[in-house]
């Protein structure tokens, strides 16, 4: 074989790696309209029917909430989703098994992953607080508009633990109807489409199991929303969370290479 | 570098390698060695444990007892997947990504990976870069794959059952792209069920059958071997006697009909007639492959009994 001369790998090499492997993912997941389409329009088109149209005329204070808990239903979809379905069927392809021959790090494999979902997160952030601003009226500090935003995309890291886990045992097929039977209950349950307080009390208690409530009470607590529970309560939470998704990750993982 | 040596040197070696899976042995002890510069192709029918031999060399498995090994090396470790490139049997491409961007974000795997002009000219998919993958047909996304393998510029390919699913056409294509791959001194490791396309392609071809190695040697020597013919007929002569001739392979029942199945049919059919004059029915065909296996199985059966 004629190769010039060789050039070495540097770390520069595995940087870029990663970057191009989130690139790909995201415009890849941004030009599917089956995920790309609902996962964006859910949120808005439910803040825009729940929020502006239906409590017209009411407090901006509803619109503010809104915002909370519709960006939390929002950002859960692209981390559940992306993670959730799209590992299981890229392993059932055998594109997981191309790229583990390939030398791709693994790590690179999840970054893409976590990048596409936290950008998907930032879009829905972005329409979400267009339509409050601009059509709702919704004025806040700057800081909480911030730290919203950044609970928001921050709050994907959960999910994507959570769609990991999935995604590393259930079958391609059956993927999309799991996580779905994940999202939509717990969503409801987590208070993000009915508020909490006209659930009734046992069901309130369930909530608290559940990291959506608990990334939902983050973002609502920033705007000064929230339901008197503890801040730090909620983080320690969503880690020990994350934490224990990835630990069921894992062991997936060490099934799939010890085949 | 010295030829000599160099085409001594071995790339990738299974040594003693089985691989069980719950009480199903794919791969049964087996000792296989891959020199650079040569073609080898793994052949056996479906089953035989040919892809679990390629999936232990990439480390895709991991072996139950015995070593894989890559350049010396464990096969897990990325440096070693550097050097090497796959066609993975069953790989179903997809997404809304076109070819070029596919080709492009394998390319930057490697650290001295072909131009994209080449990748694309040796895979045949010249014109298709700007097709989205969802849109390929579904030779072409085999072809894709292809061009996955070899776009890292790896001294070793590994290519399983590479023309599944392509018709006769793009076949030949496929062919002088390996020959010409081989050519420019890449070593490579193809699986296939076809006896044919092991010899049009393979410098040593290994016969796998139940996980083991039941020969091995050059496609003119294997080809000897297994092109085994089938001779049916209706005869008074029993199983045993059938047996006892010489140049018969192996004998069953098929119903009222007798069937042989030997290298020369020519000898044999003489012998038959000799026997019985009443045989009637008479049949030669080609065998199947399998029966060639098969053959070749009892063969090692008896050699190892005697």
């Amino acid at each position: 074989m004629n190769t010039p001369a060789i050039r070495q790998w540097s770390w520069r090499n595995t940087l870029g790696v990663y970057l191009r492997e989130a690139e790909y993912q995201f415009w890849g997941m941004l030009r599917m309209p089956g995920f790309a389409l609902p996962t964006l329009l859910f949120p808005t088109l439910f803040y825009v029917f729940f929020g502006l149209i239906f409590s017209h005329g009411q407090s901006r204070d509803i619109l503010t909430y809104m915002l909370g808990t519709y960006g939390t239903f929002g950002i859960m979809a692209p981390a559940l989703f992306g993670f959730g379905v799209g590992v299981a069927m890229e392993r059932e392809h055998g594109i997981l098994a191309l790229k583990r021959v390939a030398p791709m790090p693994p790590m690179a494999y999840v970054f893409a992953k976590v990048a596409m979902s936290m950008l998907f997160a930032l879009l829905i952030v972005i329409l979400l607080f267009i339509l409050g601003g601009l059509f709702g009226g919704v004025r806040l500090p700057r800081r909480e508009w911030l730290g919203l935003a950044a609970t928001l995309i921050l709050g994907t890291l959960p999910f994507c633990a959570l769609g990991l886990a999935v995604g590393m045992r259930v079958s391609g097929q059956a993927s999309a109807a799991i996580i779905n039977l994940i999202y939509m209950p717990m969503s409801f349950l987590s208070g993000l489409w009915v508020p909490l307080h006209f659930f009734p009390h046992w069901l309130r208690e369930l909530a608290l199991a559940l990291p959506a409530y608990h990334l939902a009470q983050i973002g609502l607590s920033i705007v000064h929303m929230g339901d008197g529970s503890r801040f730090t309560t909620h983080v320690i939470y969503l880690l020990v969370f994350t934490i224990i998704c990835l630990r069921f990750a894992q062991i997936g993982w060490r099934r799939i290479q010890d085949r | 570098m010295d030829r000599q040596h160099d085409s001594q040197t071995v790339l990738a070696a299974l040594k003693g390698v089985s691989k069980c899976y719950g009480s199903i042995t794919a791969v049964d002890n087996l000792s296989l060695d891959i020199r650079r510069g040569e073609i080898l192709a793994l052949l056996g029918p479906n089953g035989a444990g040919k892809t679990t031999s390629v999936n232990l060399l990439l480390g895709l498995a991991w072996p139950t007892t015995g070593t894989a090994e890559l350049f010396g090396r464990s096969p897990r470790e990325v440096a070693t997947r550097r050097r090497i490139g796959a066609m993975l049997q069953g790989a179903q491409l997809g997404g809304h990504a076109r070819v070029s961007e596919v080709i492009a974000l394998y390319s930057g795997y490697y650290p001295n990976p072909l131009a994209l002009a080449e990748v694309l000219r040796t895979a045949g998919l010249e014109g298709l870069e700007t097709r989205p993958v969802v849109k390929l047909s579904g030779g072409q996304k085999q072809r894709l794959l292809f061009a996955l393998a070899l776009c890292g510029n790896p001294e070793l390919l590994f290519l399983d059952e590479p023309s599944a699913g392509l018709d006769v056409e793009s076949r030949r294509g496929f062919w002088s792209a390996i020959r010409r791959l081989k050519e420019a001194g890449r070593t490579m490791v193809l699986t296939t069920h076809y006896l044919e396309e092991a010899d049009a392609l393979a410098d040593r071809i290994v016969v796998i059958h139940h996980g083991r190695i039941i020969a091995a040697g050059t496609p003119a020597a294997i080809k000897g071997t297994l092109a085994q013919r089938r001779i049916r007929c209706m005869t008074r002569l029993t199983l045993a006697q059938l047996r006892a001739l010489t140049g018969v392979t192996s004998v069953k029942q098929d119903g009222p009909r007798l069937e042989i199945v030997a290298a020369q049919p020519e000898a044999v059919v003489f012998e038959l007639l000799k026997l019985d004059s009443t045989l009637h029915d008479l049949e030669v065909s080609g065998a199947r492959l399998e029966e060639a296996f098969l053959a070749l199985t009892d063969e090692t059966r008896v050699e190892k009994t005697a």
